[in-house]
Parts: structure tokens; C-alpha cells; sequence
């Protein structure tokens, strides 16, 4: 058994990816029907609709295993600055380009995480990602396989790619904000920590980009975007959070 | 003469294998091998447990309800339905007749592979159609979670796939 020291740094690390996932999910199901082209509609909508299903898992353990509260409670009932999840994940669908940087970056982490996470020692989140990482594999060919076609296909697409990766190298690197109890989690093999996935997560990432002949940026020389895993959002996650539970509002016992 | 013994649980299973996954309405989630156990206690009440094909399967709910009513039919007045992650599916678990139900559908079966599912199974798929392999990937996506979709370059036909994971 972990003590509760340990037990609120597991809270911690599950609360903002459940986040993450929840809000990038939101924002992957705001490509349905705009996609540049009919397979990216379904692919961004499908891969919207695994995070979801990440989120509620992972919001289900916070609720079974960690004593919080109900996963529609979580998701649609806190306020902006309850929600743990990086500020990458929050900025607007903006272009495709944006869009599918966001989630090369991100889904690269992801798998990552629920790599590391698979062989946990805390056991509900091991199942879980066991279950998941098979999921965000199929999110992160898609992501490479495009970003390699774009990446050798025009003099336009290249360019719109490099400068999306610059522009929010930042915002990526903020992914990998260390939180509270980081350490106990580590020692007792409970999770790599930030530090570890960041580390790995550059490697595979300069992997992809060098394939897609496109420039990885020095993680060194950008500073990263800090913040969301303290609270601290930008402009762009109320509007998100008040689109997304307005159903909710109107009728917190709307089935469809 | 051999006379068959029926298990406590024989009935409960036939009966379960009247549900069908809503999304491939021939397949039956015995053959798609996402029941993994069913446990009768002395008093008759019926617990069965399911672990969901995709984590964001919508038809989780709607299987559950199916599931229990279909065990209650068979004169259970007790039985919970739990979905949980403790056997984690994955696509070698869809039984051989589940495999060929998938084909004659007209989707592409998940080939069975060792370890862990390569990118590069999907490549070339063989064409549920016309047995083809040279065929290509279009996307890892497709109209529900479990299917990608591909092109057959000899019968010149879009298919799908029931993706392995």
C-alpha cells in the first residue's frame, strides 16, 4: 500500500492527463466536418473520441481508487483554474498545420507516458495503459505518416510545418511541467517522472522530424510554457470549458 | 452413449452469445472474445465480466444492457454485467469463426500477430473481397474506432479493416 503523500502525487499525475486528454479531445472533435479532406475528418474525430475514452478512464480511477468525485463531476463541473492540463492542448484548432504539430507533439508524449505507465506499480493505471497505448499507436503512425508526406510535399506544406513546430516548441516543452510529488512516484516505480518522458520524448521527436526532412528546434534554447499544471490557463480555456458543458448546464441529466 | 454434462455456466454463455456487437450486428461478443468470464453463485445470481474493445467504445453502455437482459431471459433474476480493464483485449482474442463471420461481412479480419501489433501489418491487408494482397492503407481510421480504411489495387475496391490491436 502507498501512504497518502504518494497517493496525492498518483492524483496529481492521473488529474492533468485526464485533463490533457479531455481538452485536446475537445479540440480534435472540432475538426469534424472541416477537415481538409474526408479521412482526416474521421481520423481527427476518431482520435478525438479515443481521448475521450482515455480521459473518462483515467478520471474513473481518480473516482474508484482516489476518492474524487464522479467522472461527468470532474469533467464538467470545475472551474478553469481546477483544470491541471498543459496550455498546448487548450490553444484553438487554429490551421491544419497547427493542428497536426499539436498532435505529433503531443500524441508522441502520450504513448510515452502510457508506456511507462503500463508496467506501473499502481496497479488500476498499469491495466489502463496496457488497454490505451495500443489506441494512441494507430494516433501516432497517423501523425508521422503525415507529417512525413507534408513535410516532402510542397514548398508551402514544408514551410507551414516548420514554422508550427517553432512557433509552439514552447508550449510543447510545457507539457513536461513537474508537479508535487513527482519524486515519490518515481522511487516507488509508480512513474518515470517528466524529466525521463521529456528525454525520450525529444529522441523520438527528432527522429520523425529528421525522416520528414523538416528541423528540430534546440530544446536548450526555447523556453518552455509553464503553467497549466498549476492552474494557470490562457484565454482560450474558458470559452473551451463553457462550449463544452453547456449541455451539461442546461440539463445535468440529458442522456442521448 | 456419452451423456454431455452441462457446466453451470454452459447456458449462460450460449445465452450471451445471442448478443451481437451493435457496430458488426453478425458478430457475437462470445466470438469477439470481449467476455471474459461468468461466475454463478449458490443463490443463481450471474456475474459477467466484459472489457471493452476501444477505451472510447461507445457500445460499451448499450452491450451491457444487452448482455444482462439476454442472461435474465434464461430465468437469472440476479445478474450484474461489469466492464472493466483487467484483461486487456486485443484483436487475437476474436475467435476463428468470429474471424470468418468478420470477412464474409465484408471487412477485412485483424491478421493474428506475435507480441505487440506492427504499423506495417497494415500495409497489405488482403482484400476481404478478392484475397489480393496488393492493396494499400488510405487511413489507420475508419467509421467506427475498431476500423481502418484501405484500396485494392486488383478488384479496384475501398475496404475496410477490422484493425488489429
Amino acid at each position: 500500500m502507498f501512504n497518502k503523500q504518494t497517493l496525492d502525487a498518483v492524483r496529481s499525475l492521473l488529474l492533468f492527463q485526464a485533463d490533457d486528454h479531455l481538452i485536446i479531445g475537445h479540440r480534435n472533435s472540432e475538426w469534424t466536418g472541416l477537415g481538409p479532406i474526408l479521412e482526416e475528418d474521421i481520423a481527427f474525430s476518431s482520435i478525438a473520441q479515443d481521448k475521450i475514452g482515455h480521459a473518462l478512464g483515467l478520471y474513473t480511477i481518480l473516482n474508484e481508487n482516489l476518492g474524487e468525485a464522479e467522472p461527468d463531476t470532474l469533467a464538467f463541473m470545475r472551474n478553469e483554474s481546477d483544470f491541471t492540463s498543459c496550455q498546448l492542448v487548450e490553444l484553438p484548432i487554429g490551421e491544419y498545420d497547427f493542428s497536426l504539430v499539436r498532435h505529433l507533439f503531443f500524441d508522441t508524449a502520450a504513448l510515452i507516458r502510457f508506456e511507462d505507465l503500463a508496467t506501473s506499480s499502481f496497479d488500476p493505471v498499469a491495466k489502463l495503459a496496457r488497454k490505451v497505448k495500443g489506441e494512441i499507436k494507430y494516433h501516432v503512425f497517423h501523425a508521422n505518416t503525415f507529417i512525413k508526406q507534408l513535410g516532402h510535399g510542397s514548398e508551402e506544406s514544408k514551410a507551414r510545418l516548420q514554422s508550427a513546430i517553432n512557433q509552439n516548441f514552447g508550449l510543447a516543452l510545457g507539457m513536461f511541467e513537474s508537479f508535487e510529488g513527482e519524486k515519490l512516484l518515481i522511487d516507488q516505480g509508480i512513474y518515470k517522472g517528466e524529466a525521463a518522458i521529456r528525454e525520450a520524448w525529444l529522441g523520438e521527436l527528432q527522429a520523425v522530424l529528421l525522416e520528414a526532412d523538416l528541423k528540430m528546434p534546440d530544446a536548450g534554447k526555447v523556453e518552455p510554457v509553464y503553467g497549466g499544471r498549476k492552474g494557470f490557463h490562457t484565454e482560450y480555456l474558458q470559452p473551451l470549458l463553457d462550449e463544452m458543458t453547456e449541455v451539461f448546464r442546461v440539463d445535468p441529466a440529458a442522456e442521448w | 452413449m456419452s451423456t454431455t454434462v452441462i457446466s453451470a455456466t454452459d447456458h449462460i454463455w450460449e445465452a450471451i452469445a445471442q448478443v451481437m456487437d451493435p457496430e458488426i450486428p453478425v458478430l457475437s461478443v462470445v466470438d469477439l472474445g470481449i467476455i471474459t468470464d461468468v461466475q454463478i453463485d449458490d443463490q443463481s445470481a450471474v456475474k459477467v465480466f466484459m472489457t471493452p474493445t476501444f477505451s472510447g467504445c461507445p457500445a460499451i453502455k448499450l452491450m451491457e444492457k444487452q448482455v444482462k437482459e439476454a442472461v435474465e431471459g434464461v430465468g437469472h433474476a440476479h445478474v450484474t454485467v461489469e466492464t472493466n480493464f483487467d484483461v486487456t483485449w486485443n484483436s487475437n482474442m476474436i475467435s476463428e469463426k468470429g474471424r470468418e463471420i468478420i470477412k464474409n461481412f465484408g471487412l477485412a479480419p485483424p491478421p493474428k500477430y506475435k507480441g505487440e501489433p506492427d504499423m506495417a501489418l497494415l500495409a497489405h491487408t488482403a482484400c476481404p473481397y478478392c484475397n489480393s494482397e496488393n492493396t494499400t492503407l488510405k487511413t489507420p481510421f475508419g467509421p467506427t474506432l475498431c476500423r481502418s480504411m484501405h484500396y485494392c489495387y486488383d478488384c479496384l475496391q475501398a475496404f475496410e479493416q477490422f484493425k488489429p490491436i
